[in-house]
């Protein structure tokens, strides 16, 4: 491996306004952990405006630093308060809680940084290693490989995301369609613009995700009902003992290699690698009834599992240009506003870039481990602001905010219009995240599957005859059959049961 | 014969627990104690913790009074809560606690204790710390 463009990468990092934007970026991240409701991926869309004026690589530091900041972010909510900031640190609230009850919220904070910190540095070792090997596999690949690649990224996002699979199909459909409006790019045609010049190159990224997971998220958090909690008295003594470090240290090496490869599947991510992660750890336990009631591994398991994960879902972005959730969706959005198209090509063309933005990894992780205990009497301070205060000017700054971007009102119109439907798809049960996520991979796949069938002289066979792609494939009818199957199955073994009954 | 608290936990809402105590068993009723925090934000500082409401509930019953809390958050101005919950535990006392307010503080933030003397239509015991 050629170590010249990693050294040059912590260059591109140490420069003054990249380690500013960093710090930015991560005390941003730590505040959305902190509050309920606003997650890292509404935070990053209602963001997108102030990256527009800033360099490519600064502003995918400061976007990264939000993403894997509020991973820390959540835990200190989750120990303190019983309230869960972010998805990904709600098991943490079993132990961290029952432990802060006990008089050790310091142990169970210190010990969730340090593994947070491991698991980030596990994983960003690791993308070091892995992610240009990926991407000079995926060097060969054409379009018919990336159409399947589509395929199969938007099919798991829509399997393995949380909540009713037939949904997630749904608003994934809903998502590809979407992205079929505006012109043709190779005929020319226009579909679905109704003479409206607005519509005409098609729907913007940055107005959907602000809409749909900004006011979307926003509007269905109002509704919401915290019941106020008394503030915690303030944490002393944080460094975790010897003792509690030796016995978390397996759990902490697990869950950040668990969280690192279930990062990198499409629709994983942090949340499930958290799930995971404890769930692992209390199997694995001599004394599982411990769990629940204080254990000081059920609180590194899951932290180290979801920093090792929110850094692994970088690599199949940065390498294959495939976003693996909806975080990364819009970090996808905000790459092409740059005019960077992140795929394989990224890690030869732009060096600084890729380099940079994993090399800043390692400084925001320390800059968490640095700030994140400190700044909890801060983070306490500001969950006392209500929502009613909150809310408008969070919307005020995302209806700004896309104005600004084109200084097209029609813009703000469209923001309005998906944040209701955000809002109204998480009401009915539907998840938004596979829908913004097949609107992104919806011009890529078109755009591959069309330009293959040209290759194929029109004919879709041609597909399997290519090793790559006939795999994805088939991988990708496992994916669809195996529930139908099962299902299948199980109905049929139901009915035979029923009818030995009856015979009975 | 009941007597109704506004509690927050800093030594003015000590102070009229106290006074408050005292007052039920002298006058042989329960004691309704109100501790509301404002509804809409995760944290409040006037929220008292299950620690805290468990320990004076003991040191009441100490005294021979017995406590019923109320803990819900409100909207709206605190005050009228708590002539509110007067009127539906039909108290015969409201017990509040007053804290140092400069003229000037008084000005911008208000009093809630000078709303609540002014609004209630019953009689109302104010404590100094």
């Amino acid at each position: 491996m050629d170590l010249a463009p990693v050294l040059d990468g912590f260059g591109v990092v140490l420069q003054p306004t990249n380690l500013l934007y960093c710090l930015i970026g991560v005390v941003v991240g730590m505040l959305v952990g902190v509050l309920p409701g606003l997650g890292p991926a509404a935070t990053i869309a209602i963001l997108l405006p102030i990256t527009i004026g800033i360099e490519p690589v600064t502003a995918v530091i400061m976007l990264a630093g939000i993403f894997y900041g509020a991973q820390y972010g959540g835990t200190i909510t989750s120990v303190l308060l019983r309230l869960p900031g972010e998805a990904s640190s709600v098991v943490t609230v079993f132990d961290g809680f029952a432990l802060a009850r006990q008089g050790r919220a310091g142990t169970a904070l210190g010990i969730a940084a340090v593994g947070s910190f491991l698991g980030g540095t596990v994983s960003i070792v690791a993308l070091s290693f892995v992610a240009p090997l990926v991407a000079g596999f995926a060097l060969d690949f054409g379009p018919p490989e990336y159409t399947a690649l589509a395929l199969l990224g938007i099919l798991l996002v829509a399997t393995v995301s949380s909540g009713d699979r037939l949904k997630a199909v749904i608003a994934a459909c809903l998502g590809l369609l979407l992205a079929t409006v505006g012109r043709d790019g190779f005929t020319g045609a226009e579909r679905f613009t109704f003479d409206n010049l607005s519509l005409a190159d098609g729907l913007d990224f940055v107005p959907i995700a602000m809409g749909l997971f900004g006011l979307g998220e926003i509007l269905y958090n109002l509704e919401e009902r915290h019941r106020a909690v008394h503030a915690p008295a303030t944490v002393a003594n944080v460094w975790p003992s010897r003792a509690d470090l030796r016995q978390s240290s397996g759990a902490i090496g697990r869950g950040s290699v668990l969280g690192f490869f279930l990062g990198i599947l499409p629709g994983g991510g942090a949340t499930l690698a958290s799930l995971a992660a404890y769930a692992m750890e209390k199997r694995r336990s001599k004394t599982p009834e411990r769990f629940g009631r204080g254990a000081v591994e059920g609180v590194a398991a899951p932290e180290s599992a979801n920093n090792a994960a929110a850094t692994s879902s970088f690599i199949p972005l940065l390498t294959l240009g495939i976003p693996a959730n909806a975080t990364m969706a819009v970090i996808y959005g905000a790459l092409l506003i740059q005019g960077v198209s992140p795929g394989p090509q990224l890690v030869d063309q732009e060096p600084e870039l890729f380099w940079g933005v994993v090399n800043s990894m390692y400084i925001g992780n320390i800059l968490l481990l640095i700030m994140s205990i400190p700044l909890v009497g801060l983070f306490v301070k500001i969950l006392r602001v209500r929502a009613t205060i909150l809310a408008p000017i969070t919307v005020l700054i995302t209806l700004i905010g896309v104005y600004t971007v084109n200084y097209d009102v029609f813009d703000i119109g469209l923001v309005v219009v998906f944040g209701a439907l955000g809002y109204l798809m998480k009401k009915l049960g539907f998840d938004p995240g596979p829908l913004v996520l097949a609107f992104v991979l919806g011009s890529l796949l078109e755009d591959s599957l069309r330009r293959s069938l040209l290759l194929f002289d029109g004919d879709p066979t041609g597909f399997l005859t290519r090793p790559i792609s006939g795999t994805l494939l088939v991988l990708f009818l496992v994916v669809v059959l195996l529930p139908v199957i099962r299902a299948a199955l199980a109905r049929r073994r139901s009915t035979d049961r029923r009818n030995t009954k009856e015979l009975v | 014969m009941t007597v109704l608290v506004a509690y927050v936990p800093t030594p003015e809402g000590d102070a009229a627990f106290a006074a408050a105590v005292e007052e039920a068993g002298r006058r042989g009723g329960r004691l309704v104690l109100l501790n509301t925090p404002r509804e809409g934000a995760p944290v409040s500082a006037a929220m008292a913790d299950e620690d805290a409401v468990r320990e004076l509930v003991e040191r009441a019953a100490a005294a021979g009074v017995d406590v019923e809390v109320h803990q819900e958050a409100h909207t709206g101005d605190v005050a009228d809560e708590v002539v509110r919950v007067a009127g539906a535990v039909d108290a015969s006392v409201i017990v509040i606690g007053l804290r140092r307010r400069s003229p000037v503080g008084k000005l911008l933030m208000g009093s809630t204790a000078q709303r609540i003397l002014l609004d209630a239509d019953r009689p109302v015991l104010a404590v100094k710390p």
